[in-house]
C-alpha cells in the first residue's frame, strides 16, 4: 500500500513540472511582459523597468524559470489589480465559498443518483429505466449556465422563493471566524445565518450537482447491472437470503466501486471548475472571481489562480486513486 | 469539460477497448452492420435530424435570415425597463440593442458550427498524431508521449481552455484552438489504446512474420481497424466543443467584435437584462442545447452501433 501511496507521488511531479512550465510561458508572453502583468494597465515604463530588473528579465531563460519556481513555491503570484490586495489572500478568501458549493453540489447528486441508479437498474427495460436513461443524457447535455439561468429566474426572479444571488444577505452581518458561511452560523450560535447562508447554496449548488448527478446516475446503473448478473448474486437469491441482504452486502458493495471514483473525480471537478455556476449566481467563490478576473485583464489574479486550482484538482484525483487502492485490493497490484 | 470528462482516463481506455473489437467476424463487415442498426435507432435518427437542421440552418444563413442582423431597428424603442417582444417583421423581438433576435439567431449558429467543427478537427489531428506516435512505435516514445497526454488530462478543461485562450489573445482562432487543446489528450489516449489491442492481433503478427514494413503495417492495417472509438470521440466532442465555445463567449474570451451574433455572447449579454426580457437569455441557450443534443445523441447511438456488445 505504501509503495502505491509513493508510486502515485512520484508521479505528481511530471505533472507539477510541466504546469509550471505551462504558466511559466503564458507569463512571459502576456502583452507588455510579466511587469505589466503584475502591477496592471496603469504602471509607468519606469515602475515596469524597476520590476523588469528586479525579476531579473535580463539574466538566462533557466535562471528566469528557477526564479519563478521559488516565487511559485512561496505562494507569491503578485497583486491583484482590481482590489490592490495579495492574490494569495483573494484565493483563499474565497475558496471556502467554493468548497460549501461544491459539497452542497456533490451531496445532492449522490442522495438523488444512487437510489435512482440502483432503481432503473433493478427495473431494467421498465419505464423508470429509460427514463432516467434520457434524462441523464439531457443533464450532461444542458449547459451548466443555461441550467443556472433556468433555476435562477425561475425559482429567484419569478417565484421568488429562494435567493438569486450571492453566499448571504448582506443586511444580516454575520460574523465568519472561518469563511465557511454555514458553518460560521453553526458556531456563532446565529443560526439565522447559517440558514441564510444554506438557503443561498441552493439553486447554485443543484445547477452546480447535475452534471455529476446524470453521471452518478448512469455509472450506478452500468454497474449494477453488471453486478446483478454474477453467479454470486444468483447464488445469494438461490440461498434464500432476505433481499434487503443481498441488495446490502452483495450487489451495492460491489456496484459502489466505479460509483465512488467518479463521485471522487466530480468533486475535483467541481472545486476547480464552478466558473460558469458561479458566475451566473454571482456567488462570490473562487470561480466568479476568476470570471471577474478576465473581464478586467487582471493576470496576476488568473495565473495564481489557475495554478493554485490546478494543484487541489491534482490532488484531489490523487487521493481518489489512493482511496481506490484501499477499497478494491486489485487496484494496488496493477 | 464540465462533466462529461467523468474518469476521464477510465472512460476513454474503455471505450478504446469496447469499440476497437477487431475486424469482421460473421460474414457481415462492422461498418454495414453498424450502419444497419443506426437506421433503426430513433435515438440516432433523433439526433441525425437535429444535426442536419443545425447545419443547414449555419449553411444557409445569410439566405435564411429575414433581416440583417446589425442593424439597430427598433433602438428608440428599448426603455432601461422595456425591450420590445414578438411582433409583426420580429417574430422572437429585438435585443437590447434593437436587432433582430431570429436572424441574430440563425446567423449565430454558423459560428457555433465553425467554432465546433474546426476545434475539433484540429484536436482529432493532433491528438490521432500522438496517438499513431504513441501507439504505433511504443517503447520510450510511448511512454514520453503517453506522460505528456496525462499532464494535459490532469488539468481541469474549463481552466486549460481559459488559459490557451489568454496566451492567444481575445479572437476566434484563439478560442478554437484552446478548445483543440482540450480535447488533443483525448483523441490520443484513445487511439493509442485501440492501436495497442491490434498490435498484437493475429493479422498484425502475421504481415510483421511475412516482412511486411512497419510503416505499411501501422497506416495500412492497424490504424484503419483503431479508428472507430475515435470517429464516435469526434461526434461526442463535437457537442463538447459548441457548448465550451458558448461557455468560453460567454466568460468574455470570445471575438471582441460583439457585432457578430455568437449564441454565447449574446447569452452573456442578456444576462444583465435578465428581468427585463428573460427570452433573450433563453433563445440562445436553447439553440445551443438542440445543437450540442443532436451531436451527443449522434454519437451514443455511433458508439451503440459499434459496440459488439450490443450486437443482436
Amino acid at each position: 500500500m505504501l509503495r502505491f501511496i509513493a508510486r502515485r507521488l512520484l508521479q505528481l511531479i511530471p505533472i507539477l513540472f510541466g504546469l509550471s512550465i505551462l504558466l511559466f510561458v503564458w507569463l512571459r508572453q502576456l502583452p507588455g511582459g510579466p511587469g505589466r502583468a503584475l502591477l496592471g494597465e496603469r504602471a509607468t515604463a519606469e515602475q515596469i523597468e524597476a520590476i523588469n530588473e528586479q525579476l531579473g528579465l535580463n539574466d538566462s531563460i533557466f535562471v528566469q524559470y528557477w526564479r519563478f519556481l521559488s516565487r511559485v513555491l512561496q505562494f507569491n503570484f503578485g497583486t491583484s489589480i482590481q482590489t490592490g490586495r495579495p492574490v494569495t489572500t483573494e484565493f483563499f478568501q474565497r475558496f471556502p465559498g467554493t468548497v460549501e458549493l461544491t459539497l452542497f453540489a456533490i451531496a445532492f447528486a449522490i442522495i438523488l443518483g444512487i437510489p435512482l441508479g440502483y432503481l432503473a437498474a433493478r427495473r431494467h427495460g421498465s419505464f423508470l429505466d429509460s427514463a432516467s436513461v434520457v434524462a441523464s443524457l439531457l443533464g450532461v447535455t444542458i449547459p451548466v449556465f443555461f441550467l443556472a439561468y433556468l433555476l435562477r429566474f425561475g425559482f429567484a426572479v419569478e417565484l421568488g422563493w429562494l435567493p438569486g444571488s450571492g453566499r448571504q444577505d448582506v443586511r444580516l452581518d454575520a460574523t465568519h471566524p472561518t469563511g465557511f458561511f454555514v458553518l460560521d452560523g453553526v458556531l456563532t450560535r446565529e443560526y439565522d445565518a447559517a440558514l441564510d447562508a444554506f438557503l443561498h447554496l441552493v439553486l447554485p449548488g443543484i445547477a452546480l450537482g447535475t452534471i455529476p448527478l446524470a453521471i452518478i446516475v448512469r455509472i450506478t446503473r452500468a454497474s449494477v447491472l453488471d453486478v446483478i448478473n454474477e453467479d454470486y448474486v444468483r447464488t445469494a437469491e438461490s440461498k434464500g437470503l432476505a433481499t434487503s441482504t443481498i441488495r446490502r452486502r452483495h450487489i451495492l458493495r460491489n456496484a459502489m466501486l466505479p460509483v465512488a471514483t467518479t463521485i471522487g473525480l466530480q468533486t475535483g471537478l467541481l472545486l476547480s471548475g464552478a466558473v460558469l455556476t458561479e458566475t451566473v449566481f454571482a456567488f462570490g467563490g473562487v470561480g466568479s472571481f476568476i470570471a471577474d478576473a478576465i473581464g478586467q485583464r487582471d493576470y496576476a489574479v488568473l495565473q495564481g489562480f489557475i495554478l493554485i486550482l490546478a494543484v487541489v484538482y491534482v490532488l484531489v484525483n490523487l487521493l481518489v486513486d489512493i482511496s481506490y487502492g484501499l477499497i478494491d485490493p486489485r487496484v494496488r497490484v496493477r | 469539460m464540465t462533466g462529461i470528462d467523468l474518469g476521464k482516463k477510465e472512460r476513454i481506455d474503455r471505450l478504446a477497448e469496447l469499440t476497437a473489437t477487431g475486424p469482421d467476424q460473421g460474414g457481415v463487415s462492422l461498418t454495414r452492420d453498424a450502419l444497419r442498426r443506426l437506421r433503426r435507432n430513433p435515438v440516432a435518427l433523433l439526433g441525425a435530424f437535429l444535426v442536419f437542421i443545425f447545419v443547414f440552418v449555419a449553411a444557409f444563413a445569410p439566405l435564411l435570415a429575414p433581416k440583417d442582423p446589425r442593424t439597430l431597428y427598433l433602438l428608440r424603442e428599448v426603455r432601461p425597463n422595456f425591450i420590445p417582444g414578438s411582433r409583426e417583421g420580429f417574430p422572437l423581438g429585438v435585443d437590447n440593442l434593437g436587432r433582430d433576435e431570429l436572424s441574430r439567431l440563425i446567423l449565430g449558429s454558423q459560428q457555433s458550427l465553425l467554432i465546433g467543427v474546426v476545434s475539433t478537427i484540429m484536436g482529432l489531428v493532433v491528438g490521432m498524431g500522438f496517438g499513431i506516435l504513441a501507439g504505433g512505435l511504443g517503447g520510450k516514445i510511448d511512454t514520453v508521449v503517453m506522460r505528456l497526454v496525462d499532464i494535459m488530462l490532469s488539468i481541469p478543461g474549463l481552466l486549460m481552455a481559459i488559459t490557451v485562450a489568454l496566451l492567444l489573445g481575445f479572437n476566434q482562432f484563439s478560442i478554437m484552438v484552446a478548445i483543440a487543446v482540450t480535447q488533443v489528450p483525448i483523441f490520443a489516449r484513445l487511439l493509442r489504446g485501440s492501436m495497442l489491442a491490434q498490435r498484437n492481433s493475429d493479422y498484425a503478427v502475421a504481415s510483421r512474420c511475412l516482412g511486411v514494413p512497419q510503416r505499411k503495417i501501422i497506416f495500412g492495417h492497424v490504424l484503419p481497424n483503431s479508428v472507430s472509438p475515435v470517429i464516435v470521440q469526434a461526434t461526442l466532442s463535437l457537442a463538447t466543443a459548441i457548448i465550451e465555445a458558448a461557455a468560453l463567449s460567454f466568460l468574455g474570451l470570445g471575438n471582441a467584435d460583439r457585432a457578430i451574433p455568437e449564441w454565447g455572447s449574446m447569452l452573456a449579454e442578456a444576462q444583465d437584462f435578465l428581468t427585463v426580457a428573460p427570452r433573450l437569455a433563453f433563445y440562445p441557450c436553447i439553440c445551443i442545447v438542440i445543437a450540442a443534443l443532436g451531436f451527443t445523441l449522434l454519437g451514443e447511438a455511433l458508439r451503440e452501433a459499434l459496440d459488439p456488445k450490443f450486437r443482436r
